[in-house]
């Protein structure tokens, strides 16, 4: 006797086949809704903020008249946080996957490290605020200045990074290292030759990502008591600054005091999109140009 | 060819040739799994010395100890002895990269680094501190050549080595192994991921290179076995079952076990 009865196959293809097309239809607009927001949130931006961009508002010092205001010390402060951000966050974060993945040694300690590791990349970033706030601004007296808010936003991000780097490193085929270990090669000279230039793309890319995010973190910033305005431009690492989010979160507070500050916070918001696009291009450019094929 | 005295003591296998790598009572472990049991084995220097056994049967562990290579997998755990060149290399104070550079290895699928032709070969040469220019040129040729790959390939030295075919890149990978200018060559069944064609090159290739290195080498295929080696040891459930010379393994096995995997009964 035969298993599938061709008529009851029959009777239920209808259904079958209109369940498929329903969830066809419903994944569609899953995908659709976030790129309406999306698209909403830009429109709205752009409408808002276009007028208000040019080369004063760009390269100009702060002002309470908004006709006058720049945010060139808010890109300054920015830029000066990436220098340090960017730097910490790759050799400490390289380092720790670099000896999470191949010198570690495989047993309980190393999965409880890379398990906190991934719990700390989901703190919310407020907490790293209180921490750097402790330890930069108040234990080692720095002060709100550019290396105190670097070094947080480093804390932030590390996670980020360290968990990309070790996926990176991770994928870096085994049988490349076989062979640099079969020819007498030492660890370090197996990582140096073989195993960080494959992996670098992935590594860039994790990297460039967590720069983006912490660009666009305000939460720690304020709590580190970052000033929103601020005359004097930043000149160094030891001066007190302000940066691209925060004059967003200010000039939307004070929206109700001066109406144009909304849109000089939109103008704002479109300079810091731009930045974070650029980064991510940068990153999908990396990736493309050094992919290798094993 | 080497002058086999007619000792049938299936152990030894005495020939005029010095000893390279003798091991005495050679056990390992993967964690609790016990993969090589009690390995009496004396190889010999300048000769061909096939490994043959089914799937699991500890050949490959075996040659992995020989470089200790068998070490990047944490769990494993030895007793016993390898000596190689009088020294015993099991020892925890044994520099491994020393030994690396004095016993080469081929892999089993072909490995080149995601490098230029030239800069394959040269990896190891500077990994070991040579820089002249002049040195790390004559060393590629001369390499290349050794494994009969240098007339297919000279032309395109700073090219990838991915856009070689599969057995030029076994032979791009012997060559690379040549480059460290080793004793003994290791070789974990090198012709299983290539055609027919290609594994004959390789075949050729390794009744040259035993005018001068002592080779090693694991295979699944017993012909190849017959055709290439001097001396083979059958390896079953991690023991060695025989080891004497091929012609005698191949015609005369003293051991029904030997018997019954080189007519094709099982494995």
């Amino acid at each position: 006797m035969k298993y599938v009865d061709q008529t009851l196959v029959h009777k239920r293809m209808n259904s079958r086949v209109l369940k498929n097309n329903i969830l066809k239809q419903v994944f569609l607009i899953a995908t659709l809704f976030g790129l309406a927001v999306l698209a909403i949130l830009i429109f709205r931006v752009v409408t808002q903020g276009i007028a208000w961009i040019d080369w004063n508002f760009l390269t100009g010092k702060l002002s309470t008249f908004p006709e006058k205001a720049g945010i060139m010390g808010a890109i300054l402060g920015t830029s000066y946080l990436m220098l340090i951000v960017i730097p910490v966050t790759l050799i400490i974060g390289v380092g720790t996957a670099i000896y999470m993945e191949l010198y570690a040694k495989k047993g309980k300690l190393q999965s409880f490290i890379a398990t906190n590791i991934s719990n700390l990349a989901g703190v919310p970033s407020i907490v790293y605020g209180l921490l750097g706030l402790t330890i930069f601004v108040r234990v080692m007296d720095f002060g709100n200045v550019v290396l105190a808010g670097g070094l947080t936003l480093s804390l932030l991000v590390l996670p980020i990074v360290i968990v990309a780097a070790q996926e990176a490193i991770r994928a870096v085929p085994g049988h490349l290292s076989e062979a640099s270990y079969g020819m007498g090669a030492t660890k370090w000279q197996t990582v140096k030759k073989i195993i960080l230039p494959a992996a670098l793309p992935g590594i860039i890319t994790g990297a460039i990502l967590a720069v983006s995010r912490a660009i666009g973190e305000t939460a720690p910033l304020t709590v580190l008591g970052i000033p929103a305005f601020l005359l004097p431009f930043p000149e160094g690492i030891f001066d007190t600054f302000t940066a691209l989010p925060m004059q967003i979160y200010y000039w939307t507070l004070d929206a109700s005091l001066v109406d144009e500050y909304a849109y000089l916070a939109a103008a704002t918001i479109i300079v810091l999109l731009v930045l974070l696009f650029i980064l991510n291009a940068i990153a999908v450019i990396i990736r493309n140009k050094f992919q290798q094929r094993y | 060819m080497t002058t086999l005295t007619e000792d049938k003591h299936a152990y030894s296998g005495s020939t005029n040739n010095r000893v390279v790598y003798d091991t005495k009572d050679l056990n390992l472990w993967y964690g609790q799994t016990h993969a090589l049991k009690d390995i009496n084995l004396s190889i010999y220097e300048k000769e061909v010395t096939a490994i043959i056994g089914p799937s699991g049967c500890g050949k490959s562990t075996f040659i992995k100890t020989l470089n200790r290579m068998v070490e990047l997998v944490p769990t494993v755990s030895t007793s016993g002895t390898i000596t190689y060149n009088d020294k015993s290399i099991l020892d925890k104070t044994f520099k491994v990269e020393d030994l690396r550079t004095q016993v080469g290895m081929v892999f089993q699928k072909p490995n080149p680094f995601p490098k230029s032709i030239y800069d394959n070969i040269t990896y190891g040469p500077k990994i070991h501190g040579i820089r002249s220019k002049k040195v790390l040129d004559e060393i590629v040729e001369r390499s290349l050549r050794g494994a009969s790959i240098w007339d297919e390939v000279k032309d395109r030295l700073k090219e990838n080595a991915y856009g070689l075919s599969g057995g030029q890149q076994q032979r791009l990978c012997i060559a690379r192994c040549l480059a460290i200018e080793p004793e003994v060559i290791l070789m974990d069944e090198p012709t299983s991921a290539l055609d027919p064609k290609s594994t004959l090159r390789i075949e050729e290739l390794v009744q040259e290179l035993k005018k001068e290195y002592s080779i090693i080498i694991v295979t699944h295929n017993m012909q190849q076995a017959a055709r290439i080696s001097d001396k083979t040891a059958f390896f079953l459930n991690g023991e060695v079952v025989e080891y004497d010379k091929t012609d005698t393994i191949f015609t005369t096995p003293s051991d029904n076990r030997t018997e019954d995997y080189i007519s094709g009964r099982f494995g």
